[in-house]
């Protein structure tokens, strides 16, 4: 207790510069931290000596300077040309070589291989999944491991690999948990993937990074790093929380939404994400990957067809215990904003 | 028509504009609408009262001389300069502000729209302008024409720009803007997520603007390829020239896939196809590809023309001939080439997959070697050179040391894993105003300061401009070293509030920025304004302030009509620095008549038509927009049938001229 | 035209007014534009070849397409462009009636073509396969669309000039435009074998 005061101490007095990028508890993105710190001294090599030289020659070379050489006509020399575009070449082939080999290894739809520096992933170990939503604007985690959602929480156990499947339901966002690793956009229609894994336990803040309307400010979670037992009692938790993600309360949930407090459900309807991915939660829609493989077959023109009708802004619902008042303009609710939430004891 | 339910019926006069179209409920909008009225009353006023109608459109609205026409431009990007940083100023003001469960000043409808325009104004309106106007001032001379090849499109095109600029300005007081973002992404920018005008008023802005553009991007490769003095090959062209013809290379491959683009987002947003659509088949992602294949091409369209202006000023004020000016060329070749293979690091975090992101990762290191090559020209062109710490070479080395640390940011920005944890966050925003700030704009000034003589015959005051210089880069400084902090701090960008304190410190030293800025733009605005009221003293005669190198230092400042009373004669790449050595004489007789376009209205009336059609387009208003498409036709069709565009200068008005210019330099030599 | 003797190193300008023909660069102006006019047809031809497959479960090219009305639909446009041709023979031969008679020729293939497009497009939308249908028909619509518009400015511009051949004759601004219309005609011509190509019989093959 005492010890962990110690460290929250220099902590809290750091606090006015924590640069997460700089310091994160994840594998990968400290593998991405390292990158970033490799390829700045990289070209601080090259980049130290051309500003010094900027402020040497400017001064040297000062009109009131008369000791300096003078040599009006001097404009082409090939050995000097040669370094001038052969230093920078040294520079990028060097940098090319490393980004070539980091972007493979650090590719986010690569499982990951180690735990950390010293630690490889134990062959027996089995991710950990999530799949991810973007609503607007709130974030939906499912854990189809354990059958239960939430909504603007996450966590993980530290140590165990997590696999990540995102979409959008709307527009497109990007996920970004900057202690954990780099971000990866979520678009609707489409799945992304993401594999990193949390080292330290903590609560860490994530958000989206990619701006998404009106709400995009307040869409932000918590992201704890949880040691097991810690996982355990908040599993335990979620899923006796009561409640069902059905896809009837799933269609309340994606209307637009500003600042959501945490929601838990216990249970979630089988299938519900790939039907988001593929825009069929609408009872009745034909989902995109049964019409894909309709036209891939070249069969005939598909009868009856339901098309799922495009995400349109619907009327704010009102009385909801969390975010903004309802709009005085008109137009705002148009712009999918300042909707208050959906109710979510009514889910 | 897919209509939003919600929305009110689609009057037929009309369109979809109602009172409740007047932004009356923003208080900030409201007064900016007084303020900028009053203000357009009191100038109006002004003109009329000093009879100035006549006077602008004879010698200013009709002109096709591509001097006057660079000067309408420039004129255009400062005053949007003032609009694009006013919501600078706003953003750093709401951002600084809402912390701690404060909602800060502005609402998300507001903010929104403030930071989408501040990005479409900056480029579109301010750089843009700025870029164009240049190269249409300084190209002809420095290639010893009277004018470029088309001028009539010269007129056209500007007006057409204009167009743009009056569209987008229409937006602050009549509707909204878009909400979306400077490049409009779908499907947020789709009818379904953005009903409103807004996005309109942004697809309408950039066509009118583009085809000014891309007309004068036709224009000037022309000029540069068929109008060169006699002797001046290729490699004897003044750099500026060359990186000229690689911008308008690039504009005429570049914009008409931005024009495609967004008229497929507004078949998408019109007639309800299913381009960029979530559902039938339709595809975001390629929206988000084809707009960054004119957008990474766009980047280099602005700073190449820079980096000729860089070159020029270095030469001039180091007293010596520019380093390696055949790798210059190469290295500007390069740029331009390369320039569209490295569209996708926009992107890198959509999930394209390691070796497709290695490769544009690669490739968009690669364009930094032509780049740093050019910076080692610059400083070679110091070394053993005499520098004279005018106004534009200040510039130039504020220059070299804020863009060589914006190069770096944004090679490291190349790096996917590192673009991962960097990428949309204020380290991106940082980098790309590292560039365009201390590239396109410190240009631009370095630019405005070197040819303001040539342009006017007088120098601009030298301590204001000083004073503005060392605002306007502390300043800089100020703004966007917080932003790189807080890129490393995970936050990320268009954000309208905060919930972590810890920012807020980093966020008032940003404001601080751009306040010394804002003082940086005033002392500029003072500089012209106080160096307009002293011209006398600061008025210069020989028309060669700098000791130019240069073919348009060849005449006089201003220079007349024709430019060069007798086309000259190239030996030398430093054209005007060679005939100087070789002790040319002015010929002071046997002037003949010259020929010479003439002036004509059509332009103006085309872009008033086109801004009418684009207003129509926006609010629905479909009779207005058929109207003023017919009459675009119209006006273009009756403009054809007036064969006569040109005039002859008589041989006596030419004397009148170079006699009167002979006179003032005999001044300033007894 | 500058001698080389004008380029001596001793002259640094040239007494006499170089000789800049009125309108020496339009031909090269116009080329220019044709390209980035190209670049708009490239990036639909991308769409279209992005977007070609996604029928959203609605009708594919081989239920659509009507190739034989789209091949006499092509031939109306090559036969246009070889008339266009005759047109510019008989204006290098300063001969104004022939040339006004082949340029009227010209329009009239141009209209036929005009005429089966839009059938062949009022068609489709009656079978219900209009541009709203699927991404797919959104691309075709635009692409063929787009080359519709052309040949549609064509047309104007081709009634134009007639009117000004026929006010002012032969004249060399006459001719410069009539080279211009020629580069324009023929162009869309190229592009439309490629929408033939692309679009309807790879369409069919797929």
């Amino acid at each position: 207790m005492i010890r962990a005061a110690s460290a929250a101490v220099p902590a809290l007095f750091l606090g006015g510069c924590q640069m997460v990028v700089m310091n994160p508890a994840g594998d990968i993105a400290l593998q991405q931290r390292n990158l970033v710190i490799f390829a700045t001294v990289l070209m601080l090599l090259i980049v130290i000596p051309v500003i010094a030289l900027v402020g040497l020659f400017a001064w040297r070379y000062r009109e009131s300077n008369k000791e300096a050489r003078y040599e009006p006509d001097w404009d082409h020399s090939t050995q000097l040309e040669l370094v001038i575009w052969a230093a920078p070449l040294l520079i990028v082939i060097c940098l090319g070589a490393v980004t070539w080999t980091g972007t493979h290894l650090l590719d986010p739809y690569r499982p990951i291989g180690r735990i950390d520096r010293d630690r490889p992933v134990p062959a027996n170990a089995k991710p950990l999944e999530v799949q991810v939503v973007a609503l607007d604007w709130k974030w939906l985690f499912i854990y189809p491991e354990y059958g239960f959602a939430t909504v603007n929480e996450l966590a993980a156990p530290v140590d165990r690999p997590i696999r990540f499947r995102l979409t959008s339901s709307s527009v497109m966002n990007a996920f970004y948990v900057p202690t954990l690793a780099g971000m990866i956009y979520t678009m609707p229609s489409m799945e992304t993937k993401l594999h990193a894994v949390i080292n330290k336990p903590g609560d860490y803040a994530g958000f989206s990074s990619n701006y998404s309307g009106a709400g995009f400010s307040g869409m932000r979670f918590r992201f704890y790093g949880m040691d097991d037992a810690g996982f355990a009692a908040w599993v335990a938790r979620n899923r006796a929380a009561g409640g069902t993600l059905s896809r009837a309360n799933y269609m309340k949930l994606e209307k637009p939404t500003e600042k959501v407090p945490v929601m838990r459900f216990a249970s979630v309807a089988p299938g519900l994400f790939d039907a988001v991915v593929n825009q069929c939660v609408r009872p009745g829609t034909t989902c995109m990957s049964d019409m894909m493989g309709h036209d891939a077959a070249g069969m005939k023109h598909m009868p009856g067809k339901g098309m799922p009708a495009q995400a349109k802004p619907e009327e704010a619902l009102t009385g909801g215990d969390a975010g903004e008042a309802p709009p005085k303009n008109p137009t705002d609710v148009q712009q999918r904003s300042n909707a208050s939430p959906s109710n979510p004891s009514t889910l | 028509m897919q209509t939003p339910t919600t929305h009110p019926a689609i009057s037929p006069f009309l369109g979809r504009f109602t009172l409740e179209s007047l932004p009356l409920h923003e208080p900030i909008v409201v007064a900016t609408f007084v303020a900028v009225a009053i203000g357009g009353a009191a100038l109006l006023a002004a003109l009329t009262y000093f009879k100035l109608w006549g006077y602008l459109w004879k010698e200013w609205f009709t002109t096709v001389d591509h001097k006057r026409i660079g000067i309408m431009y420039m004129i255009l990007g400062i005053i949007m300069l003032l609009r694009g940083f006013s919501d600078a100023i706003m953003m750093r003001l709401q951002q600084a502000w809402a912390f701690g469960g404060s909602e800060g000043y502005l609402n998300a409808h507001h903010y929104d729209q403030v930071f989408t325009a501040h990005g479409v104004i900056m480029i579109f309106f301010v750089a843009m302008p700025i870029v164009t106007g240049l190269m249409n001032y300084v190209v002809p001379l420095q290639i010893g024409a009277r004018d470029v090849s088309f001028p009539f499109l010269n007129n056209f095109s500007f007006w057409m720009t204009a167009g743009g600029a009056v569209t987008v300005m229409m937006s602050l007081f009549v509707g909204e803007f878009a909400q979306t973002g400077w490049l409009a992404m779908p499907p947020l920018s789709g009818i379904g997520f953005s009903p409103g005008v807004g996005v309109d008023y942004y697809i309408w802005s950039l066509q009118i603007a583009g085809v000014g553009t891309l007309l004068s991007g036709v224009n000037l490769i022309a000029t540069i390829v068929k109008l060169r003095a006699p002797g001046m090959t290729m490699m004897k062209m003044p750099i500026f020239c060359w990186t000229a013809l690689c911008t308008n290379i690039l504009i005429v491959a570049a914009f008409p896939v931005l024009t495609a683009v967004l008229a497929l987002l507004s078949l998408d947003r019109y007639v309800d196809t299913a381009f960029f659509t979530n559902t039938l088949g339709g595809n975001p992602m390629m929206y988000v590809n084809l707009i960054w294949i004119w957008g990474h091409p766009e980047v280099y369209i602005l700073i190449l023309p820079m980096f000729g202006v860089f070159s020029e000023v270095t030469s001039t004020f180091s007293g010596k001939r520019l380093f390696g000016y055949t790798s210059m060329v190469y290295a500007t070749l390069v740029i331009t080439v390369l320039a569209y293979l490295v569209w996708l690091h926009h992107f890198f975090t959509m999930g394209s997959g390691a070796s497709v992101n290695s490769f544009f990762g690669i490739t968009t290191m690669i364009i930094s070697i032509p780049t740093g090559a050019k910076i080692f020209n610059w400083l070679f062109t110091m070394y053993r050179g005499r520098v004279r710490f005018e106004l534009p070479m200040m510039w130039t080395i504020a220059f070299m040391i804020t863009f060589t640390l914006g190069g770096m940011t944004g090679v490291l920005l190349a790096v996917p894993p590192a673009d991962f944890v960097l990428h949309n966050s204020l380290f991106l925003v940082a980098h790309f105003h590292n560039v365009i700030i201390g590239g396109v704009l410190f240009g631009a000034f370095a630019a405005i300061n070197y040819w303001w003589p040539k342009a006017f015959g007088f120098k601009l005051d030298v301590w204001w401009g000083k004073l503005s210089f060392w605002l306007w880069v502390s300043g800089f400084y100020f703004a966007f070293m917080p932003l790189y902090v807080l890129g490393l701090m995970g936050v990320t960008r268009r954000l309208r509030t905060f919930d972590d304190p810890s920012y807020q410190i980093w966020f008032i030293i940003a404001g601080f920025g751009a306040f010394l800025i804002a003082l940086g733009i005033a002392a500029m605005l003072i500089q012209f304004f106080v160096s307009i009221r002293n011209r006398k003293a600061l008025r210069d005669v020989t028309g060669d302030p700098w000791h130019g190198r240069t073919l348009e230092w060849a005449t006089s400042s201003p220079p007349p009509d024709y430019n060069f009373a007798f086309t000259p004669v190239v030996h030398d790449g430093d054209a005007w620095a060679d005939m100087k050595t070789r002790g040319y004489k002015r010929p002071l007789n046997g002037y003949k008549d010259i020929h010479m376009p003439s002036n004509t209205g059509a332009g103006v009336i085309l872009g008033a038509l086109s801004v009418a059609f684009g207003v129509g387009m926006i609010w629905y208003v479909w009779w207005l927009a058929a109207l003023s498409f017919v009459g675009i036709i119209g006006v273009a069709i009756v403009h054809t049938f007036n064969y006569k565009r040109d005039y002859y200068i008589p041989a006596a008005e030419v004397t009148r001229q170079e006699e009167a210019h002979t006179a003032s330099l005999a001044g300033v030599t007894a | 035209m500058t001698t080389q003797a004008d380029l001596d190193r001793e002259r640094f300008h040239l007494d006499e007014e170089p000789h800049h023909p009125e309108g020496s660069s339009t031909m090269l102006g116009f080329w220019i534009y044709l390209m980035s006019d190209c670049l708009i047809f490239a990036m639909l031809f991308a769409t279209y070849g992005v977007l070609g497959t996604s029928y959203a479960g609605g009708p594919g090219p081989k239920e659509l397409f009507d190739l034989p009305l789209v091949a006499v639909n092509t031939s109306m446009l090559l036969l246009s462009s070889i008339t266009y041709g005759f047109a510019m023979l008989a204006m290098t031969d300063g001969k104004r009636g022939a040339t006004q008679g082949w340029l009227a020729i010209t329009g009239l293939f141009g209209l036929a073509f005009l005429g089966i497009e839009l059938y062949e497009f009022s068609h489709l939308i009656h079978e219900g396969a209009g541009p709203q249908t699927s991404a797919f028909l959104s691309s075709f619509f635009t692409l063929v669309g787009t080359h519709g518009l052309h040949v549609t400015f064509g047309i104007v511009w081709l009634v134009t000039l007639m009117v000004q051949v026929q006010v002012k004759g032969l004249i060399p601004a006459n001719r410069r435009r009539l080279m211009c219309l020629s580069l324009f005609w023929h162009f869309l011509d190229v592009i439309w074998i490629g929408v033939f190509t692309f679009v309807y019989l790879m369409g069919m093959l797929r």
